[in-house]
């Protein structure tokens, strides 16, 4: 999945919105290697907790399934400074970035209160992909933080 | 962690919160707003400890605000520029009330 001598930090944990501290913690711990600014890591974690958290609410159903998260620099890029972070459930086929993104010009009274979370995490990342490879819903995103 | 600090009088209330506003803290501050919010006319957040704000935040934000809309207003004060930012990404920068 990944480019041979990309060093990827991993993380297997229950999927529950409990472990979000956990798995945000693990995610920080890499910024701070990277020398990542406040804004840069409170946009990151957003995009991280709305993506983890969907997959505790809604991969396995009601359920509780697994989730791994991996993080590291991107080696594979010409470019420094580019954060890594792949999410992999094994949970049902869902691919977020389908998801359609909610009208953000419109007036209070006319906005949905949710919806939202994916949306966010597209528009702090740089870049986001998505794959189904043998039964695991696999995301990966990437963002220059330095 | 979130800190949830609030003063009321007379229909007016402040509520300064101080740590993190995600996915597990956003509950408690739903609970504390469904309380008093009906006799609320002025509303006060003060987000000058606010360290993050999550999806789960802004999803109370904005019912707060249809809230307020009906029965008087809402205003945010001392909001971190990271935090404006994230607001501004969302579109929330035109909905909400930012001093």
């Amino acid at each position: 999945m990944h480019p041979v001598g990309q060093k990827m930090k991993s993380l297997e944990i229950k999927a529950v919105t409990d472990n979000l501290d956990t798995v945000l913690d693990f995610i920080n711990e890499q910024l701070e290697t990277m020398g990542c600014t406040m804004k840069n890591q409170i946009q990151i974690d957003m995009a991280v907790e709305e993506l983890f958290v969907n997959i505790a609410h809604y991969a396995y159903k009601g359920g509780v399934g697994k989730a791994r998260i991996l993080t590291g620099e991107d080696t594979g890029s010409r470019e420094p400074g580019i954060l890594r972070i792949t999410l992999i459930d094994w949970g049902v086929p869902f691919n977020p970035l389908e998801k359609k993104d909610p009208d953000i010009s419109l007036s209070v009274e006319d906005r949905e209160i949710g919806g939202l979370g994916i949306f966010m995490a597209k528009k702090v990342m740089d870049h986001m992909d998505y794959s189904y490879e043998e039964g695991r819903n696999i995301l990966t995103m990437t963002k220059k933080v330095c | 962690m979130l800190n949830i600090k609030k003063t009321l009088s007379e229909g007016s209330a402040e509520v300064v919160l101080e740590g993190r506003l995600d996915t597990t803290t956003a509950p408690a501050l739903e609970s504390e707003l469904k309380a008093f919010l009906p006799s609320v006319t002025d509303l006060v957040f003060d987000f000058e400890k606010l360290e993050y704000i999550s999806s789960a935040g802004l999803r109370i934000l904005l019912s707060s605000q249809k809230t307020m809309n009906r029965q008087g207003s809402m205003k945010l004060i001392h909001v971190a520029p990271e935090i404006n930012e994230i607001f501004e990404v969302t579109g929330f920068s035109d909905i909400l009330t930012i001093e």
